[in-house]
Protein backbone atom coordinates (compact mmCIF):
# COMPACT_ATOMS: atom_id res chain seq x y z
CA UNK A 1 0.00 0.00 0.00
CA UNK A 2 1.14 3.56 -0.75
CA UNK A 3 2.92 5.29 2.09
CA UNK A 4 1.03 8.56 2.05
CA UNK A 5 -2.38 9.66 0.84
CA UNK A 6 -4.06 12.99 0.29
CA UNK A 7 -7.09 11.61 2.10
CA UNK A 8 -8.16 8.49 3.95
CA UNK A 9 -11.91 7.89 4.06
CA UNK A 10 -13.03 5.58 6.87
CA UNK A 11 -16.15 3.58 6.05
CA UNK A 12 -17.49 2.55 2.64
CA UNK A 13 -21.17 3.38 3.14
CA UNK A 14 -23.01 6.07 1.13
CA UNK A 15 -21.08 8.96 2.75
CA UNK A 16 -17.65 7.35 2.43
CA UNK A 17 -18.24 6.13 -1.12
CA UNK A 18 -19.60 9.51 -2.28
CA UNK A 19 -16.59 11.22 -0.72
CA UNK A 20 -14.04 8.73 -2.07
CA UNK A 21 -15.62 8.80 -5.53
CA UNK A 22 -15.55 12.61 -5.74
CA UNK A 23 -11.95 12.82 -4.54
CA UNK A 24 -10.72 10.05 -6.85
CA UNK A 25 -12.46 11.64 -9.86
CA UNK A 26 -10.61 14.86 -9.07
CA UNK A 27 -7.33 12.97 -9.19
CA UNK A 28 -6.46 12.93 -5.49
CA UNK A 29 -4.66 10.00 -3.89
CA UNK A 30 -7.42 8.39 -1.84
CA UNK A 31 -7.66 5.35 0.39
CA UNK A 32 -11.10 4.13 1.49
CA UNK A 33 -10.99 1.63 4.36
CA UNK A 34 -13.93 -0.58 5.34
CA UNK A 35 -13.99 -2.89 8.35
CA UNK A 36 -16.50 -5.36 6.85
CA UNK A 37 -15.37 -8.28 4.71
CA UNK A 38 -16.88 -6.28 1.85
CA UNK A 39 -18.57 -2.88 1.62
CA UNK A 40 -22.11 -3.27 2.98
CA UNK A 41 -21.32 -6.26 5.18
CA UNK A 42 -21.97 -4.20 8.32
CA UNK A 43 -24.74 -2.02 6.95
CA UNK A 44 -28.49 -2.19 7.06
CA UNK A 45 -31.36 0.27 6.77
CA UNK A 46 -35.10 0.19 6.43
CA UNK A 47 -34.82 -0.21 2.76
CA UNK A 48 -35.29 2.87 0.62
CA UNK A 49 -33.47 6.06 -0.26
CA UNK A 50 -34.75 9.18 -1.88
CA UNK A 51 -33.65 12.29 -3.69
CA UNK A 52 -31.37 13.32 -6.54
CA UNK A 53 -28.00 13.44 -4.75
CA UNK A 54 -26.68 10.13 -6.05
CA UNK A 55 -27.83 10.82 -9.63
CA UNK A 56 -25.94 14.12 -9.51
CA UNK A 57 -22.81 12.13 -8.72
CA UNK A 58 -23.39 9.13 -11.00
CA UNK A 59 -25.96 10.04 -13.68
CA UNK A 60 -28.46 7.29 -14.49
CA UNK A 61 -26.98 5.10 -11.75
CA UNK A 62 -30.19 3.07 -11.62
CA UNK A 63 -29.34 1.53 -14.99
CA UNK A 64 -26.30 -0.21 -13.52
CA UNK A 65 -26.67 -0.22 -9.71
CA UNK A 66 -28.23 -3.22 -7.98
CA UNK A 67 -31.39 -1.40 -6.96
CA UNK A 68 -34.40 -3.53 -6.05
CA UNK A 69 -37.35 -1.43 -7.19
CA UNK A 70 -38.13 2.23 -7.73
CA UNK A 71 -40.61 3.63 -5.21
CA UNK A 72 -43.82 4.10 -7.19
CA UNK A 73 -46.08 4.24 -4.15
CA UNK A 74 -45.79 5.85 -0.71
CA UNK A 75 -48.17 4.54 1.90
CA UNK A 76 -48.77 5.73 5.46
CA UNK A 77 -51.01 3.79 7.82
CA UNK A 78 -52.42 4.26 11.30
CA UNK A 79 -52.82 1.07 13.28
CA UNK A 80 -54.79 -0.05 16.27
CA UNK A 81 -54.58 -3.62 17.51
CA UNK A 82 -56.92 -4.78 14.75
CA UNK A 83 -57.67 -1.86 12.47
CA UNK A 84 -55.70 0.00 9.84
CA UNK A 85 -56.40 3.33 8.14
CA UNK A 86 -54.13 4.09 5.19
CA UNK A 87 -53.22 6.92 2.90
CA UNK A 88 -51.43 5.97 -0.30
CA UNK A 89 -49.88 8.33 -2.80
CA UNK A 90 -48.96 7.41 -6.35
CA UNK A 91 -48.02 9.53 -9.32
CA UNK A 92 -46.67 8.49 -12.73
CA UNK A 93 -43.84 11.00 -12.09
CA UNK A 94 -42.33 8.72 -9.45
CA UNK A 95 -42.23 5.91 -12.04
CA UNK A 96 -40.12 7.81 -14.55
CA UNK A 97 -36.43 8.71 -14.53
CA UNK A 98 -34.89 10.27 -12.49
CA UNK A 99 -37.37 8.57 -10.11
CA UNK A 100 -38.03 9.79 -6.56
CA UNK A 101 -36.65 6.87 -4.59
CA UNK A 102 -35.49 3.29 -4.68
CA UNK A 103 -35.71 0.25 -2.47
CA UNK A 104 -32.25 -1.16 -1.96
CA UNK A 105 -30.49 -3.93 -0.04
CA UNK A 106 -27.30 -2.48 1.35
CA UNK A 107 -25.12 -5.53 1.12
CA UNK A 108 -25.42 -5.52 -2.67
CA UNK A 109 -25.72 -1.77 -3.18
CA UNK A 110 -22.73 -0.70 -1.08
CA UNK A 111 -20.54 -3.26 -2.85
CA UNK A 112 -21.50 -1.72 -6.17
CA UNK A 113 -20.86 1.83 -4.92
CA UNK A 114 -17.46 0.82 -3.52
CA UNK A 115 -16.60 -0.81 -6.86
CA UNK A 116 -17.38 2.52 -8.58
CA UNK A 117 -15.05 4.25 -6.12
CA UNK A 118 -12.28 1.80 -7.04
CA UNK A 119 -12.93 2.33 -10.76
CA UNK A 120 -12.68 6.09 -10.22
CA UNK A 121 -9.12 5.59 -9.01
CA UNK A 122 -9.28 5.23 -5.22
CA UNK A 123 -7.82 2.29 -3.34
CA UNK A 124 -10.62 0.51 -1.49
CA UNK A 125 -9.37 -1.74 1.32
CA UNK A 126 -12.04 -4.01 2.83
CA UNK A 127 -11.58 -6.09 5.97
CA UNK A 128 -9.50 -3.16 7.17
CA UNK A 129 -10.20 -1.34 10.40
CA UNK A 130 -9.08 2.13 11.45
CA UNK A 131 -8.43 1.62 15.16
CA UNK A 132 -7.18 5.06 16.06
CA UNK A 133 -5.99 8.41 14.76
CA UNK A 134 -2.42 9.57 14.22
CA UNK A 135 -1.72 12.99 15.70
CA UNK A 136 0.95 15.63 15.25
CA UNK A 137 0.20 18.14 17.97
CA UNK A 138 -3.45 19.11 17.49
CA UNK A 139 -3.52 17.99 13.87
CA UNK A 140 -4.86 14.61 12.74
CA UNK A 141 -2.27 13.26 10.31
CA UNK A 142 -3.39 9.70 9.62
CA UNK A 143 -4.84 6.51 11.04
CA UNK A 144 -3.58 3.51 12.94
CA UNK A 145 -4.79 0.17 11.62
CA UNK A 146 -3.64 -3.09 13.13
CA UNK A 147 0.05 -2.45 13.74
CA UNK A 148 0.37 -0.06 10.81
CA UNK A 149 0.44 3.71 10.71
CA UNK A 150 -1.01 5.26 7.57
CA UNK A 151 -0.32 8.97 7.13
CA UNK A 152 -2.67 11.24 5.20
CA UNK A 153 -3.24 14.97 4.95
CA UNK A 154 -6.85 14.60 6.02
CA UNK A 155 -9.11 11.88 7.46
CA UNK A 156 -12.82 11.80 6.63
CA UNK A 157 -14.79 9.79 9.20
CA UNK A 158 -17.75 8.10 7.52
CA UNK A 159 -17.80 5.30 10.07
CA UNK A 160 -21.47 5.44 10.91
CA UNK A 161 -23.70 6.29 13.83
CA UNK A 162 -21.33 4.94 16.50
CA UNK A 163 -18.37 6.79 14.92
CA UNK A 164 -15.40 5.85 17.04
CA UNK A 165 -13.16 8.23 15.10
CA UNK A 166 -15.38 11.28 15.67
CA UNK A 167 -15.13 10.45 19.36
CA UNK A 168 -11.36 9.97 19.25
CA UNK A 169 -11.03 13.28 17.40
CA UNK A 170 -12.89 14.90 20.29
CA UNK A 171 -15.82 16.00 18.13
CA UNK A 172 -18.54 14.21 20.05
CA UNK A 173 -19.32 12.82 23.47
CA UNK A 174 -21.55 9.89 24.41
CA UNK A 175 -25.11 9.73 23.09
CA UNK A 176 -28.14 9.66 25.31
CA UNK A 177 -30.61 6.81 24.67
CA UNK A 178 -33.21 9.34 23.50
CA UNK A 179 -30.85 10.48 20.73
CA UNK A 180 -31.12 7.22 18.82
CA UNK A 181 -33.79 4.91 17.49
CA UNK A 182 -33.19 1.20 17.17
CA UNK A 183 -34.25 -0.43 13.92
CA UNK A 184 -34.76 -4.17 13.65
CA UNK A 185 -35.60 -5.77 10.35
CA UNK A 186 -36.37 -9.08 8.74
CA UNK A 187 -35.77 -9.75 5.09
CA UNK A 188 -38.41 -12.23 4.00
CA UNK A 189 -38.07 -13.98 0.66
CA UNK A 190 -41.18 -14.34 -1.49
CA UNK A 191 -41.59 -15.04 -5.21
CA UNK A 192 -41.49 -11.91 -7.32
CA UNK A 193 -44.98 -12.34 -8.79
CA UNK A 194 -46.45 -12.98 -5.32
CA UNK A 195 -45.06 -9.63 -4.13
CA UNK A 196 -46.41 -7.85 -7.20
CA UNK A 197 -49.87 -9.36 -6.77
CA UNK A 198 -50.08 -8.66 -3.05
CA UNK A 199 -48.92 -5.05 -3.33
CA UNK A 200 -50.52 -4.30 -6.69
CA UNK A 201 -47.18 -3.57 -8.36
CA UNK A 202 -46.10 -4.19 -11.91
CA UNK A 203 -42.65 -4.47 -13.42
CA UNK A 204 -40.05 -2.77 -11.26
CA UNK A 205 -42.55 -0.71 -9.27
CA UNK A 206 -42.00 -0.78 -5.52
CA UNK A 207 -43.69 0.48 -2.39
CA UNK A 208 -42.42 2.29 0.70
CA UNK A 209 -44.90 1.81 3.52
CA UNK A 210 -44.67 3.35 7.00
CA UNK A 211 -47.07 2.43 9.78
CA UNK A 212 -47.70 4.27 13.04
CA UNK A 213 -49.67 3.20 16.10
CA UNK A 214 -50.16 -0.06 17.96
CA UNK A 215 -47.11 -1.66 16.27
CA UNK A 216 -44.87 0.13 18.78
CA UNK A 217 -47.35 -0.15 21.69
CA UNK A 218 -47.38 3.63 21.99
CA UNK A 219 -43.60 4.03 22.01
CA UNK A 220 -42.10 6.66 19.70
CA UNK A 221 -41.38 4.96 16.39
CA UNK A 222 -43.16 2.94 13.76
CA UNK A 223 -43.21 -0.05 11.48
CA UNK A 224 -42.12 -0.26 7.87
CA UNK A 225 -42.47 -2.53 4.88
CA UNK A 226 -40.50 -2.09 1.67
CA UNK A 227 -40.94 -4.26 -1.40
CA UNK A 228 -37.72 -5.53 -2.94
CA UNK A 229 -37.48 -7.62 -6.13
CA UNK A 230 -38.10 -10.97 -4.52
CA UNK A 231 -38.16 -10.15 -0.83
CA UNK A 232 -39.82 -7.82 1.65
CA UNK A 233 -37.99 -5.71 4.22
CA UNK A 234 -40.20 -5.67 7.31
CA UNK A 235 -39.18 -3.90 10.47
CA UNK A 236 -39.74 -1.72 13.48
CA UNK A 237 -37.98 1.47 14.53
CA UNK A 238 -38.26 2.57 18.19
CA UNK A 239 -36.65 5.17 20.41
CA UNK A 240 -33.96 3.35 22.40
CA UNK A 241 -34.74 4.90 25.79
CA UNK A 242 -38.39 3.85 25.43
CA UNK A 243 -37.46 0.19 24.89
CA UNK A 244 -35.23 0.20 27.96
CA UNK A 245 -37.58 2.14 30.23
CA UNK A 246 -40.78 0.30 29.22
CA UNK A 247 -38.94 -3.03 29.23
CA UNK A 248 -39.99 -3.92 25.71
CA UNK A 249 -37.85 -5.69 23.14
CA UNK A 250 -37.92 -4.46 19.56
CA UNK A 251 -38.11 -8.03 18.33
CA UNK A 252 -41.31 -8.64 20.32
CA UNK A 253 -42.83 -5.57 18.66
CA UNK A 254 -41.70 -6.90 15.28
CA UNK A 255 -43.33 -10.27 15.95
CA UNK A 256 -46.62 -8.55 16.91
CA UNK A 257 -46.38 -6.30 13.87
CA UNK A 258 -46.03 -9.28 11.53
CA UNK A 259 -49.23 -10.69 13.02
CA UNK A 260 -51.31 -7.55 12.57
CA UNK A 261 -54.36 -8.37 10.41
CA UNK A 262 -53.37 -5.71 7.87
CA UNK A 263 -49.87 -7.17 7.51
CA UNK A 264 -49.98 -10.92 8.19
CA UNK A 265 -51.49 -12.03 4.89
CA UNK A 266 -48.91 -10.02 2.94
CA UNK A 267 -46.08 -11.98 4.53
CA UNK A 268 -47.77 -15.36 4.36
CA UNK A 269 -45.51 -18.14 3.09
CA UNK A 270 -42.41 -15.96 3.21
CA UNK A 271 -39.06 -17.36 4.27
CA UNK A 272 -36.87 -15.46 6.70
CA UNK A 273 -33.44 -14.95 5.16
CA UNK A 274 -31.91 -12.32 7.47
CA UNK A 275 -32.45 -10.54 10.77
CA UNK A 276 -30.61 -7.28 11.28
CA UNK A 277 -30.43 -4.30 13.62
CA UNK A 278 -28.93 -0.84 13.57
CA UNK A 279 -29.13 2.49 15.37
CA UNK A 280 -30.37 5.68 13.73
CA UNK A 281 -29.26 9.06 15.09
CA UNK A 282 -32.56 10.95 15.42
CA UNK A 283 -31.90 14.08 17.47
CA UNK A 284 -30.65 15.86 14.36
CA UNK A 285 -28.96 19.17 14.95
CA UNK A 286 -29.43 18.74 18.71
CA UNK A 287 -26.92 15.87 18.75
CA UNK A 288 -24.74 16.94 15.82
CA UNK A 289 -21.05 16.80 16.72
CA UNK A 290 -18.54 19.44 15.69
CA UNK A 291 -18.07 18.65 12.02
CA UNK A 292 -14.33 19.17 11.64
CA UNK A 293 -11.06 19.73 13.39
CA UNK A 294 -7.47 20.07 12.16
CA UNK A 295 -6.99 17.41 9.49
CA UNK A 296 -10.34 15.73 10.16
CA UNK A 297 -13.96 15.82 8.90
CA UNK A 298 -17.06 13.78 9.79
CA UNK A 299 -19.87 12.96 7.31
CA UNK A 300 -23.06 10.89 7.09
CA UNK A 301 -24.39 9.14 10.21
CA UNK A 302 -21.06 9.86 11.92
CA UNK A 303 -22.16 13.50 11.86
CA UNK A 304 -25.78 12.55 12.79
CA UNK A 305 -27.10 13.82 9.44
CA UNK A 306 -30.57 12.28 9.60
CA UNK A 307 -33.93 14.02 9.37
CA UNK A 308 -37.12 12.41 10.67
CA UNK A 309 -40.52 14.06 10.63
CA UNK A 310 -42.71 11.05 11.30
CA UNK A 311 -43.61 11.06 7.60
CA UNK A 312 -40.05 10.66 6.37
CA UNK A 313 -36.87 9.32 7.94
CA UNK A 314 -33.98 10.08 5.62
CA UNK A 315 -30.25 9.69 6.05
CA UNK A 316 -28.72 8.23 2.90
CA UNK A 317 -29.23 11.34 0.77
CA UNK A 318 -27.71 13.43 3.57
CA UNK A 319 -24.82 10.97 3.70
CA UNK A 320 -24.14 11.31 -0.04
CA UNK A 321 -24.49 15.12 0.01
CA UNK A 322 -22.22 15.48 3.04
CA UNK A 323 -19.67 13.06 1.56
CA UNK A 324 -19.51 15.19 -1.58
CA UNK A 325 -19.26 18.41 0.46
CA UNK A 326 -16.41 16.89 2.49
CA UNK A 327 -14.63 15.95 -0.74
CA UNK A 328 -15.03 19.46 -2.17
CA UNK A 329 -13.64 20.87 1.06
CA UNK A 330 -10.62 18.57 0.85
CA UNK A 331 -10.00 19.50 -2.80
CA UNK A 332 -10.00 23.19 -1.89
CA UNK A 333 -7.77 22.55 1.12
CA UNK A 334 -5.28 20.74 -1.09
CA UNK A 335 -5.16 23.66 -3.52
CA UNK A 336 -4.47 26.01 -0.64
CA UNK A 337 -2.09 23.55 0.97
CA UNK A 338 -3.95 24.10 4.24
CA UNK A 339 -5.73 21.31 6.11
CA UNK A 340 -6.18 23.23 9.34
CA UNK A 341 -9.60 23.54 10.99
CA UNK A 342 -9.81 27.09 9.66
CA UNK A 343 -9.51 25.83 6.11
CA UNK A 344 -11.84 22.87 6.67
CA UNK A 345 -14.52 25.21 8.07
CA UNK A 346 -15.51 25.55 4.40
CA UNK A 347 -17.28 22.16 4.89
CA UNK A 348 -19.82 23.71 7.23
CA UNK A 349 -20.34 26.61 4.80
CA UNK A 350 -21.12 24.16 1.99
CA UNK A 351 -23.55 22.20 4.16
CA UNK A 352 -25.29 25.39 5.20
CA UNK A 353 -25.74 26.32 1.55
CA UNK A 354 -27.27 23.00 0.48
CA UNK A 355 -30.15 21.05 2.00
CA UNK A 356 -28.17 19.18 4.66
CA UNK A 357 -27.95 21.79 7.42
CA UNK A 358 -31.00 23.68 6.14
CA UNK A 359 -33.19 20.60 6.66
CA UNK A 360 -31.60 19.81 10.02
CA UNK A 361 -32.37 23.36 11.15
CA UNK A 362 -35.89 23.42 9.67
CA UNK A 363 -36.75 20.24 11.59
CA UNK A 364 -34.78 20.93 14.76
CA UNK A 365 -37.95 20.68 16.87
CA UNK A 366 -39.18 17.48 15.20
CA UNK A 367 -37.27 14.99 17.41
CA UNK A 368 -38.89 16.22 20.64
CA UNK A 369 -42.30 16.65 19.00
CA UNK A 370 -42.16 13.02 17.85
CA UNK A 371 -41.78 11.88 21.46
CA UNK A 372 -45.42 12.85 22.09
CA UNK A 373 -47.05 9.47 22.92
CA UNK A 374 -50.45 10.61 21.59
CA UNK A 375 -49.03 10.36 18.05
CA UNK A 376 -48.69 6.61 18.56
CA UNK A 377 -51.79 5.93 20.65
CA UNK A 378 -54.61 8.46 20.78
CA UNK A 379 -54.46 9.74 17.20
CA UNK A 380 -54.23 6.38 15.40
CA UNK A 381 -57.10 5.13 17.60
CA UNK A 382 -59.11 8.24 16.86
CA UNK A 383 -58.46 7.97 13.11
CA UNK A 384 -59.40 4.28 12.96
CA UNK A 385 -62.44 4.77 15.16
CA UNK A 386 -63.69 7.63 13.01
CA UNK A 387 -63.10 5.64 9.81
CA UNK A 388 -65.01 2.68 11.23
CA UNK A 389 -67.97 4.91 12.13
CA UNK A 390 -67.87 6.55 8.71
CA UNK A 391 -67.84 3.28 6.81
CA UNK A 392 -70.01 1.07 9.03
CA UNK A 393 -73.50 0.57 7.68
CA UNK A 394 -75.57 -0.65 10.61
CA UNK A 395 -79.08 0.39 9.61
CA UNK A 396 -79.15 3.25 12.13
CA UNK A 397 -79.57 6.90 11.12
CA UNK A 398 -76.24 8.37 9.98
CA UNK A 399 -74.50 11.31 11.61
CA UNK A 400 -72.40 14.11 10.19
CA UNK A 401 -68.58 13.77 10.27
CA UNK A 402 -68.09 16.46 12.91
CA UNK A 403 -70.55 14.71 15.22
CA UNK A 404 -68.77 11.39 14.68
CA UNK A 405 -65.42 12.99 15.41
CA UNK A 406 -66.70 14.44 18.67
CA UNK A 407 -68.06 11.05 19.68
CA UNK A 408 -64.82 9.29 18.68
CA UNK A 409 -62.64 11.58 20.74
CA UNK A 410 -64.91 11.57 23.80
CA UNK A 411 -62.99 10.42 26.87
CA UNK A 412 -59.77 10.18 24.83
CA UNK A 413 -58.65 13.71 24.25
CA UNK A 414 -59.94 17.28 24.54
CA UNK A 415 -60.22 19.68 21.62
CA UNK A 416 -57.89 21.96 23.54
CA UNK A 417 -55.21 19.23 23.70
CA UNK A 418 -55.66 18.44 20.01
CA UNK A 419 -55.22 22.11 19.14
CA UNK A 420 -52.06 22.30 21.25
CA UNK A 421 -50.59 19.19 19.59
CA UNK A 422 -51.49 20.62 16.20
CA UNK A 423 -49.72 23.89 16.97
CA UNK A 424 -46.62 22.03 18.13
CA UNK A 425 -46.73 19.92 14.99
CA UNK A 426 -47.02 23.04 12.88
CA UNK A 427 -43.81 24.36 14.48
CA UNK A 428 -41.96 21.05 14.32
CA UNK A 429 -42.78 19.30 11.07
CA UNK B 1 -47.48 -18.20 11.87
CA UNK B 2 -45.66 -18.89 15.14
CA UNK B 3 -43.42 -16.27 16.70
CA UNK B 4 -39.78 -16.76 15.79
CA UNK B 5 -37.30 -16.48 18.63
CA UNK B 6 -34.34 -14.14 18.32
CA UNK B 7 -32.08 -17.18 18.57
CA UNK B 8 -33.71 -18.78 15.54
CA UNK B 9 -33.46 -15.52 13.62
CA UNK B 10 -29.76 -15.15 14.33
CA UNK B 11 -29.28 -18.69 13.08
CA UNK B 12 -30.11 -17.62 9.52
CA UNK B 13 -27.55 -14.78 9.62
CA UNK B 14 -23.99 -15.12 8.38
CA UNK B 15 -21.27 -14.51 10.96
CA UNK B 16 -17.53 -14.86 11.02
CA UNK B 17 -17.09 -15.50 14.72
CA UNK B 18 -13.77 -14.46 16.18
CA UNK B 19 -12.14 -16.20 19.12
CA UNK B 20 -11.59 -12.74 20.64
CA UNK B 21 -14.53 -11.30 22.59
CA UNK B 22 -15.20 -7.72 21.41
CA UNK B 23 -17.61 -6.62 24.16
CA UNK B 24 -16.95 -7.24 27.83
CA UNK B 25 -19.25 -6.53 30.74
CA UNK B 26 -18.19 -5.77 34.25
CA UNK B 27 -20.44 -8.15 36.16
CA UNK B 28 -19.55 -6.66 39.52
CA UNK B 29 -21.22 -3.44 38.35
CA UNK B 30 -24.18 -5.44 36.96
CA UNK B 31 -24.65 -6.92 40.47
CA UNK B 32 -25.40 -3.45 41.76
CA UNK B 33 -27.84 -2.66 38.91
CA UNK B 34 -31.56 -3.32 39.33
CA UNK B 35 -32.89 -1.93 36.06
CA UNK B 36 -30.97 -4.03 33.51
CA UNK B 37 -31.79 -1.88 30.48
CA UNK B 38 -29.36 -4.03 28.48
CA UNK B 39 -31.79 -6.98 28.55
CA UNK B 40 -34.37 -5.02 26.56
CA UNK B 41 -32.08 -2.88 24.45
CA UNK B 42 -30.07 -5.68 22.86
CA UNK B 43 -31.86 -6.75 19.65
CA UNK B 44 -29.84 -9.98 19.55
CA UNK B 45 -30.62 -11.10 23.12
CA UNK B 46 -26.91 -11.23 23.93
CA UNK B 47 -27.69 -10.17 27.51
CA UNK B 48 -29.54 -12.68 29.67
CA UNK B 49 -30.50 -12.81 33.30
CA UNK B 50 -29.57 -16.13 34.86
CA UNK B 51 -30.39 -16.54 38.52
CA UNK B 52 -30.22 -12.77 39.00
CA UNK B 53 -26.84 -12.52 37.24
CA UNK B 54 -26.42 -10.75 33.91
CA UNK B 55 -24.60 -12.87 31.38
CA UNK B 56 -23.35 -11.79 27.99
CA UNK B 57 -22.53 -13.79 24.88
CA UNK B 58 -20.92 -11.99 21.97
CA UNK B 59 -21.45 -14.46 19.14
CA UNK B 60 -24.84 -13.19 17.93
CA UNK B 61 -23.99 -9.49 18.35
CA UNK B 62 -25.30 -7.29 15.53
CA UNK B 63 -22.81 -4.52 16.45
CA UNK B 64 -25.53 -1.86 16.84
CA UNK B 65 -24.11 -0.19 19.96
CA UNK B 66 -27.41 -0.10 21.91
CA UNK B 67 -25.96 -1.76 25.02
CA UNK B 68 -23.23 0.83 25.40
CA UNK B 69 -25.73 3.69 25.14
CA UNK B 70 -28.37 2.34 27.54
CA UNK B 71 -25.98 1.24 30.28
CA UNK B 72 -25.57 4.34 32.40
CA UNK B 73 -23.53 2.40 34.98
CA UNK B 74 -20.54 2.06 32.68
CA UNK B 75 -20.54 -1.75 32.84
CA UNK B 76 -20.21 -2.23 29.07
CA UNK B 77 -16.73 -2.13 27.62
CA UNK B 78 -17.72 -1.83 23.98
CA UNK B 79 -15.65 -2.34 20.89
CA UNK B 80 -16.14 -3.62 17.37
CA UNK B 81 -15.04 -7.10 16.36
CA UNK B 82 -11.70 -7.26 14.58
CA UNK B 83 -11.80 -6.33 10.89
CA UNK B 84 -13.54 -8.98 8.81
CA UNK B 85 -15.15 -10.68 11.83
CA UNK B 86 -18.63 -10.45 13.30
CA UNK B 87 -21.92 -10.04 11.46
CA UNK B 88 -21.70 -10.21 7.68
CA UNK B 89 -24.98 -9.07 6.14
CA UNK B 90 -25.90 -10.73 2.87
CA UNK B 91 -28.98 -8.52 2.34
CA UNK B 92 -28.84 -5.51 4.66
Amino acid sequence: MKQSFDAIVVGAGPAGCACGYTLAKAGLEVLVVERGKFAGAKNMWGGAFFGPTLAELIPDFWAEAPIERYVASHKLSFLTDEDCLSIEFTTPKFSQPPYNGFTVLRSKFDQWFAMKVGQAGAIVATGFQADDLLWKGNQVVGIKAGGDELPARVIIACDGVNSILAQKAGLRGEFKPQDVKQGVKEVTALPRDTIEQRFNLSGDEGIAWELIGSCTRGLPGGGFIYANKDSLSVGIVVQLNALAEKQVKANDLLEDFKRHPAVASLLDGGKLVEYSAHLIPVSGINMMPRLYTDGFLAAGDAAAFVVGTGLILEGANFAVASGVAAAETVMRAKQKGDFSARSLAYYQELLEQNFVLKDLKTFSKAPRFLENPRIYTTYPELACNLAERLFTSDGKPRKRIWQLLRESKRGKISLWQMARDLMQGKEAI
Amino acid sequence: MNPISVEDKLAVNKYYIDKDVHIKINTSICQTCDIHHCLYACPADCFKLMEEHVTFSYEGCLECGSCLIVCDKGAVEWDLPRAGFGICYQYG
